[in-house]
């Protein structure tokens, strides 16, 4: 997958519009943020990338394939959620071995172990997870997503309650997949982080996109304008 | 292909089964709310030893459905928990056998709450629930099996409804009357000082044909329903 392309999505519940006539195409490579206030639209644009959610207008293309390539296409994509998708009655190498067996990996085992190094939290891999702390959640979780090697990453406030320590290696792990050819699109609300990692912006206001951009600097300023 | 769905529906209730053993909390509540109806109900309707004309089949039945309709809730209200009923529904898996390995688990669950309900049933009730052990297993596991399949999809669909603890048994228990009417019919024809096992058979085939409508059914509305 090196494009996905979004063409006058909306999506309605009952006569409330969440989104109308979302329209924008990335490439592979990009790190694009979906920006604006809550209720802006960002979550359940994000749930229609994933496959979760189905549009009630208009079509999501992730290069050749659509949402109705059901497995083919979900093997390719990875959700960070806002709520961490993980199970605190397991440990964290249960529940990267659960979801790896999930996603069908030769070697779940071996592939949670790997994840668990990268997060940092191979010492506390047999840890249930519902004694780690947030930041340690966010680690085991983020590895989750990518356990598979997904190209699409999509991200829903990845950066919420995370220290700075936490935040710089989450931003050092996106762009590590940025360079790897992966299309990440995350919602924040943490201006001051997301500057130093876009490629693109988009603002979303009331369920329309306001204005996009792909300039690399000034972001605060920049969402200030969109959203007058 | 079917070795794949088996492959994830296994996955999905053994990950189930490993919560549940942790935590113990759906078999602990579901098994002493059914034990508490038996005993609460042999103390109305059984005098002198004696009770009520083919009221224990009947009691059964009720105690399956409530601690059912109890068990059903919980597994879901666990996945709602930290959203990782959206992770299973992100895997690259067939999405109907995540909801047959979340049926095959709560079904699971049930027959071990049914191993100790029936003996109670015909401690108090005088039911002689050892007579006609193999037809009696052979309705109360199709009978479990048509209410779970219902059960499932509906607690999977109302696990985002702010009003899911009311609406589920308000959706359940209409749809589930055929399952309660043949359990309590089938089993009555058992528990008769002389049984009628070709009455029993006959409401035995009447649940197996819920059985096969209901599980092809919720297999193939499952993925719709949970997108929409």
């Amino acid at each position: 997958m090196n494009r996905l392309s979004v063409v006058d999505v909306a999506r309605h519940y009952g006569r409330r519009k969440a989104l109308s006539q979302i329209t924008f195409t990335c490439d592979a490579g990009e790190i694009v943020g979906l920006l604006g206030p809550n209720g802006a639209g960002k979550s359940t644009l994000l749930n229609i990338l994933a496959t979760l959610l189905a549009p009630s207008l208009g079509r999501v293309e992730y290069g050749s394939l659509t949402a109705a390539d059901g497995a083919a296409l979900r093997a390719q994509i990875g959700m960070l959620g806002h709520d961490l998708f993980l199970y605190p009655e397991l440990t964290a190498r249960e529940n990267l071995a659960f979801f790896g067996r999930l996603y069908a990996l030769p070697d779940a085992a071996r592939s949670a172990a790997s994840a668990l190094d990268r997060a940092g939290l191979a010492e506390r891999a047999d840890d249930f997870v519902s004694g780690f702390s947030r930041g340690m959640r966010q680690r085991v979780a983020l590895e989750r997503a990518l356990l598979h090697d997904p190209r699409l990453i999509l991200l829903d406030e990845p950066f919420t309650g995370l220290d700075q320590t936490s935040t710089q290696a989450l931003v050092e792990r996106l762009k590590e997949r940025q360079r790897a050819g992966c299309l990440i699109v995350l919602a924040t609300h943490d201006l001051d982080v997301a500057d130093r990692l876009l490629t693109r912006a988009i603002y979303l206001k009331n369920g329309r996109i306001v204005a996009s951009d792909t300039e690399t600097t000034g972001l605060a300023e920049r969402y200030r304008r969109a959203m007058q | 292909m079917i070795a794949s769905f088996l492959r994830v529906a296994w996955h999905v209730m053994r990950k189930d089964i490993t919560v549940e053993v942790r935590s113990l909390e759906i078999l602990s509540t579901t098994m002493l709310f059914s034990v508490t109806v038996v005993l609460m109900f042999s103390f109305g309707l059984v005098s002198d030893g004696r009770p009520v004309d083919d009221v224990a089949a009947a009691i059964l039945w009720i105690a399956i459905a409530f601690s059912g309709t109890l068990a059903l809730g919980r597994t879901f209200e666990r996945e709602r928990h930290n959203d990782t009923l959206r992770a299973l529904m992100l895997a690259p898996a067939d999405r109907p056998a995540l909801y047959a390995g979340k049926l095959a688990g709560i079904l699971l669950l049930l027959v071990l709450v049914e191993l100790v309900l029936v003996p109670l049933v015909g401690l108090f009730f005088n039911a002689p629930v050892l007579a006609q052990a193999v037809p009696l297993a052979l309705l109360l596991v199709a009978g479990t099996l048509g209410f779970c399949a219902v059960g499932t999809l509906f607690a999977a669909m109302l696990v985002r409804a702010r009003s899911r603890d009311v609406l589920l048994p308000v959706m359940l228990y209409p749809m589930t009357v055929p399952v309660m009417i043949a359990g309590v019919r089938g089993t009555a024809a058992l528990f008769q000082p002389a049984p009628e096992p070709a009455v029993a058979q006959f409401w035995l085939g009447l649940l197996v044909a819920f059985d096969v409508v209901f599980v092809l059914l919720a297999l193939w509305t499952f993925e719709p329903v949970m997108t929409d």
